[in-house]
């Protein structure tokens, strides 16, 4: 690939509905499969305590963190609520090949 | 233009004051807390927080109160509640007007007997003031005695040790985490803090405990006596009570409640530690709770029951613990269960899944490294709060994802 594209998995390697953590150059990140095989990134921690995504619950376009239940939905970052109150980034996502590349 | 009143600016307070502007309130809201600082998480006092984190961690950052126009008094202490003429009296002779109220009044730390109030080297663990008290004496060669082998003592205990004090944790009954927690759950805690070096004395008795050339000095009814430089007591807590007792409002293991949060006073509402309340989910059995999650629910719910929802409490109970690198996680209450299934996750991660007679869940906890059962605690904890009966096969099967019990 080219650019600013980095490989991530293969599209099999995600459940449907269900998130794995990615890391890349020191920072973390998470990319979600949607239950209609979307490909989506945001950040990995949340940001309320820096705890990683991946391990948390998708249900409904939302991300659940394992520690404190902040939720964000994972299409746009947005944080839907107490404790969490700053949104995630998001970063573009595409699917070639059978292969995820995440934009960051 | 009406004025709401919340008693408390603790999570639950806090969490409802800015609940009534999220859901559209645009009236007068008074937030009143005791501390001297904004309002601040509880929870990493005893973690992170105690281990090096110096100043509180803010549940909002001090200008939002602000921004959302509720009056955010610290330092403030409500001493009289006149629910006929709906008026609050501070310390500082203050008389503030309510139309409605919330006592989100928490709990404060049990005191061992004989405790004295005001002490150097005996201690609780309630506040950030406490807990900045507590970070300057958890230092290597310390020797630090916790009375109770609770969440609070053994989360001390584990940041004691990473700061290389020496601990000992005496706990009066037969094991550590009694309440809430299964045996082989708090068998596999103890034996970590074992293995990290803390001395866990269960069963033990203490005749006295007292201060003397600056060292603590707990006497046990088997006539051993325990010196250290510093006692922390985590005995459990207090329901603060006082405020609503004195008012004449109805107690009954704290403020008693109904399902929407309204206590037996006229426009008055408690939520968080103070209250007790019915449980519906479990045959309406009443129950107070102390977690962090139970006062965010319910001071999210009391601010739409202060706008007139009238909604139920309908949230299952939920603990969590960190010590060490491990997290312990429990969802609903497992009094009551006649099974009980395990799941094991890897890397000595498992969940025990509690069922009633009926087969229904009522109940799991679990205990691993890192987040290592967050995600199926939570399943679970959707799956109680839908009253499933799961099948116990597919409970135990660890490649059975348990998201697909939810459709079941």
């Amino acid at each position: 690939m080219s650019g600013n594209w980095i490989e991530v998995c293969a599209t099999g390697d995600i459940d449907e509905e269900d998130v794995m953590r990615f890391d890349h150059h020191g920072k973390t990140f998470a990319v979600y499969r949607s239950p209609d095989d979307e490909f989506f990134a945001t950040d990995g921690l949340c940001t309320h305590e820096h705890i990683h995504l991946a391990d948390g619950l998708v249900m409904d376009e939302i991300i659940e963190c394992p520690k404190h239940n902040g939720r964000f939905n994972y299409k746009t970052g947005e944080a839907k609520g107490a404790p969490v109150c700053v949104n995630l980034n998001t970063y573009p996502v595409k699917v070639e090949g059978g292969t995820v590349f995440i934009s960051i | 233009m009406a004025h709401y009143v919340i008693i408390g600016a603790g999570e639950c307070g806090t969490r409802a004051a800015f609940g009534l502007r999220e859901k559209g309130f645009g009236d007068e809201v008074t937030l009143i807390g005791s501390e001297p600082v904004a309002p601040y998480e509880r929870p990493p006092l005893s973690k992170a927080g105690l281990a090096g984190a110096l100043q509180p961690k803010f549940i909002a950052a001090p200008e939002r109160y602000a921004e959302s126009s509720i009056h955010l008094r610290t330092d403030a202490t409500a001493i009289n509640l006149d629910v006929r003429n709906k008026i609050v009296t501070l310390a500082d002779g203050a008389i503030i007007a309510y139309d409605k109220l919330l006592l989100a009044t928490g709990a404060r730390a049990r005191p061992f007997p004989g405790m004295p109030e005001s002490s150097a080297c005996i201690r609780s663990l309630r506040t950030h003031h406490d807990a900045m008290a507590l970070h300057h004496m958890l230092k290597p060669g310390r020797h630090i005695a916790i009375i109770g082998g609770g969440f609070i003592g053994l989360e001390v205990a584990a940041t004691a040790r990473k700061l290389g004090a020496d601990v000992t944790v005496l706990e009066g009954l037969e094991r550590i985490l009694k309440r809430g927690v299964p045996e082989v759950i708090a068998d596999a805690v103890c034996a970590r803090h074992r293995v990290e070096g803390v001395r866990i004395r269960c069963g033990v008795s203490i005749e006295s405990l007292n201060e003397a050339d600056e060292k603590a000095v707990i006497t046990l009814a088997a006539g051993d006596v325990v010196e250290a430089d510093l006692v922390l007591v985590g005995i459990g807590a207090r329901p603060n009570v006082e405020l609503a007792e004195k008012a004449g409002i109805a107690i009954e293991n704290g403020i008693a409640v109904n399902a929407q949060l309204q206590t037996s006073a006229l426009d008055v509402f408690a939520a968080g530690d103070c209250c007790s309340f019915p449980l519906d989910i479990y045959s309406g059995i009443r129950v107070r709770l102390e977690s962090w999650r139970n006062a965010q629910e319910q001071g999210n719910l009391a601010a739409a029951n202060m706008l007139g929802t009238g909604e139920a409490v309908s949230a299952v109970p939920w603990f969590w613990s960190d010590q060490y690198d491990m997290t312990l996680q429990i969802a609903g209450l497992a009094e009551g269960a006649v099974t009980h299934l395990r799941r094991d996750l890897g890397d000595g991660a498992f969940i025990l899944f509690h069922l009633d007679e009926t087969g229904r869940l009522i109940a799991a906890s679990g205990i691993g490294p890192g987040n290592a059962v967050a995600r199926d605690i939570r399943l679970a904890e959707m799956l109680i709060a839908a009253r499933a009966c799961p099948d116990p096969a597919a409970l135990t099967t660890s490649h059975v994802k348990l998201k697909s019990l939810l459709a079941a």
